[in-house]
């Protein structure tokens, strides 16, 4: 990916308490971290407990607006399969979406599978990865709660992301408390 | 969040609007803060819980927005700078306190922090636009659309309330107050401690008749006044140069920077003059501004106050300007970008198709729920169980408006804090049906207890469950009048909610652990038989709350 991005906009979708707001601080640090200007919009309240959350993180030379507009998302996250589906008001063609292989049933609702989920983002884009990630850091970390890191880091070191992998890793440096550090150092390396 | 009171002002630092504001009381050296929880304002209080004491800075969780607010017209009377905080609902609350301070004025400089949430992320209730307030009570009203105005302007608005003796509002919305952004840092003026000296001056104070007509003519020239200062300080910022297509935009909070993308999606450079003072309006800046144009489209959320302003200007200086506004922008929820990079493309006559928002059919937008443990699960299972076919419920404000959703589906009303209870007096008065309303701890301290004190003195018959889970727990666990701390961390009377409601004249009275669900369904059954008020106290600390601390 070349360096100076003009513009580069994300939005990760999850469910309230999945660790969206530590994920836009990293992120948002990593930029700066790269000399980017950046602007994150987030949700708190009513809206966390549970429910379907998306975050914005938007980074380049120079950035305005903190919300991205629909259709252009360049890439987005979701740390739960179901809430992919309700970020395709950002997706154009050239979105990438990176999908964590993990689906938490709504109340009432039957669930998605994967491949399903999966065949409705193709109407979208053709650039889907999806990536266990939950499973994945239950089994080599013993903890799901970094799975979100872990896609960050997916998304780094394949360079899906426009920041490197080492402005990644500073900002964790940054902003993750010292007794969580090396957890999610783990998670966000695991995937390279 | 360790930064917002950093001595160091060499570098920028990513703060979230409710973070950069906070700073910017501190390097304008704030003494007194007072706020009641409220999204999207909550942050403010909770970062002054932290960094009040060490900072010399009083600071108070209120019972209410209305006592917040009279806290800090006590404190101003006595000379202090003052910052209150609030969600737009808690300006309604305060708002028979505000109109006489803004009349009387301040002493100490105050600066009333009022956050709206267009959309309705967080809220109940309406959509409300706190701008309408500007004009109802006089009060000079600043906006910015993003964390390093959030700074400046508030630092600006403790500079007008001191240069004018009069209270400023600083009102922005959830897009501003949760965005974030790198924000350059100013000095912090060192602080003096917080202590006051009221000086009697009835003349100022004292909002009797005749004097308070006096006070009001006194105002509306302080307002003339604060126009002039504001048209000669440039308070407002015009960008651009008006070309020969003579189009332009006028365009105020977060709009602004929606409008800034879409010049730069757009490939256009359209002159835009930002307000920044919303009230009073810098009219001969507008006028100057619109008289050269031929075309101009106003960018503002909800109501299109901006838009009348423009409209009743043009008349005198214009008339044949044509404007675009809510014709071209919706008057309810949030401006999207997108909606913004559209209306701008018609003012330029630029093709632009606003990307469809086909969300996939198989969409299910997951509401909100109670944590995995919460307590209140248990008392709604027991309401459930017992009650009979028919009752009515009354909802609340707080974590428990979950219950309104259809998978408890026990609200069938739900409006203002407090009102479960005073709406559901009137409902058991004309109706034969049960009435079960439901509270939380806070709420009631904060706009129940009135309302109980109605129902016993009108002899009516509701059942009252105050869920109890001591604290503010949607807002992120603040503190409140039963817990025994005060927002700076001191030791105080914890209130007993039950001494109150017997105090008020409640006669049958339980307070029982929510875990206890064969006692909770047995005095549901009982009290739903009494023919007086009947308050049950389901009383647990909130579950997430206990996860997160020892007890």
């Amino acid at each position: 990916m070349k360096k100076n991005i003009s513009e580069f906009n994300i939005v990760i979708a999850g469910v309230g308490g999945q660790g969206l707001i530590t994920l836009l601080r990293v992120l948002s640090e990593a930029a700066r971290e790269e000399g980017y200007d950046v602007r994150t919009s987030e949700l708190h309240g009513l809206s966390q407990r549970g429910g379907s959350v998306e975050v914005h993180l938007r980074f380049g030379k120079k950035i305005y607006s903190p919300l991205v507009k629909a259709g252009s998302a360049d890439l987005i996250i979701a740390l739960e399969a179901q809430e992919a589906l309700i970020s395709c008001r950002y997706a154009g063609t050239k979105t990438i979406f990176v999908i964590n292989n993990f689906i938490q049933p709504i109340p009432a609702k039957s669930a998605l599978s994967i491949e399903e989920i999966t065949k409705i983002l193709k109407r979208y884009s053709a650039k889907i990865f999806a990536v266990s990630a939950s499973q994945i850091c239950r089994q080599e970390l013993g903890n799901e709660v970094v799975s979100g890191i872990y896609l960050l880091g997916y998304a780094s070191h394949n360079n899906l992301l426009g920041l490197k992998p080492e402005a990644i890793i500073k900002a964790l440096e940054k902003s993750i408390p010292p007794e969580f550090l090396e957890l999610n150092l783990k998670a966000f390396n695991l995937p390279r | 969040m360790a930064s917002i009171d950093s001595k160091e002002t060499n570098k920028k630092v990513i703060l979230m609007g409710n973070e950069a504001l906070v700073r910017g009381a501190l390097e304008a050296g704030v003494q007194f803060v007072a706020t009641y929880p409220g999204t999207p304002a909550s942050e403010i209080g909770n970062i002054f819980a932290k960094i009040a004491k060490p900072n010399d800075i009083y600071f108070e969780f209120s019972t209410n927005e209305k006592v917040a607010l009279e806290a800090a017209i006590g404190a101003s009377f006595s000379g202090l700078k003052c910052l209150v905080a609030m969600k737009n609902f808690g300006l309604n609350v305060c708002s028979d306190s505000l109109l006489p301070f803004v009349y009387t004025g301040s002493v100490g400089p105050t600066v009333i922090a009022v956050g709206d949430d267009p959309s309705c992320w967080s809220s109940a209730q309406s959509e409300e636009n706190s701008r309408g307030y500007a004009y109802l009570a006089h009060l000079p009203t600043l906006e910015p659309s993003d964390p390093q105005e959030c700074r400046e302007f508030t630092k600006l608005a403790f500079q007008i309330s001191a240069k004018f003796k009069i209270p400023v509002m600083v009102r922005f919305t959830t897009r501003v107050a949760h965005q974030k952004m790198p924000v350059a840092l100013g000095k912090i003026s060192p602080i003096n401690p917080a202590t006051g000296n009221f000086v009697k001056n009835p003349a100022q104070f004292v909002t009797m008749p005749p004097r308070v007509l006096a006070m009001k003519t006194e105002l509306l020239e302080k307002i003339e006044k604060i126009k002039n200062w504001a048209a000669k300080n440039g308070i407002d910022r015009l960008e651009g140069k008006i070309d020969k297509q003579k189009r332009g935009i006028i365009a105020s909070s977060v709009s602004y920077l929606y409008v800034r993308e879409a010049m730069r999606e757009l490939k256009l450079n359209l002159p835009v003059l930002k307000i920044n003072l919303f009230y009073p309006v810098d009219e001969e800046n507008i006028k100057k501004y619109i008289k050269n144009l031929k075309e101009v489209l106003v960018a503002e959320e909800l109501e299109p106050y901006l838009e009348k302003e423009t409209e009743r200007l043009a008349k005198v200086t214009n008339p044949k300007l044509k404007i675009y506004g809510k014709d071209v922008l919706p008057a309810v929820g949030e401006l999207r970008p997108e909606q913004v990079v559209a209306a701008v493309a018609k003012l330029a006559k630029k093709k632009y198709v606003c990307p469809a928002v086909n969300l996939p059919k198989e969409v299910v937008k997951r509401l909100p729920n109670f944590c995995p443990g919460c307590y209140y699960r248990l008392v709604l299972q027991a309401i459930k169980k017992t009650a009979p076919e028919g009752t009515i419920y009354g909802g609340d404000i707080g974590c428990y408006m979950i219950a309104s959703l259809p998978t408890y589906g026990l609200a069938d009303y739900l409006s203002a804090m407090g009102s479960s209870i005073g709406i559901g007096h009137g409902i058991k008065k004309t109706n034969n049906q049960k009435v079960i309303t439901l509270i939380g701890d806070s709420t009631f301290f904060h706009a129940g207890i009135p309302a109980l004190i109605n129902t016993v003195f009108n002899k009516s018959s509701p059942l009252i469950i105050v869920l109890d889970n001591q604290t503010t727990a949607m807002t992120g666990h603040q503190t409140n009048p039963g817990i025994g701390k005060t927002g700076m961390g001191e030791e105080t009377i914890a209130l007993d909610i039950e001494a109150i409601c017997r105090a008020c004249g409640v006669k049958n009275i339980k307070v029982i652990d929510p875990i206890n669900m064969p006692e909770m369904e047995a005095t549901i059954k009982e009290f739903l038989e009494k023919e007086e008020v009947s308050v049950i106290i389901a009383r647990r600390m909130c579950w997430l709350l206990s996860q997160s601390k020892p007890r």
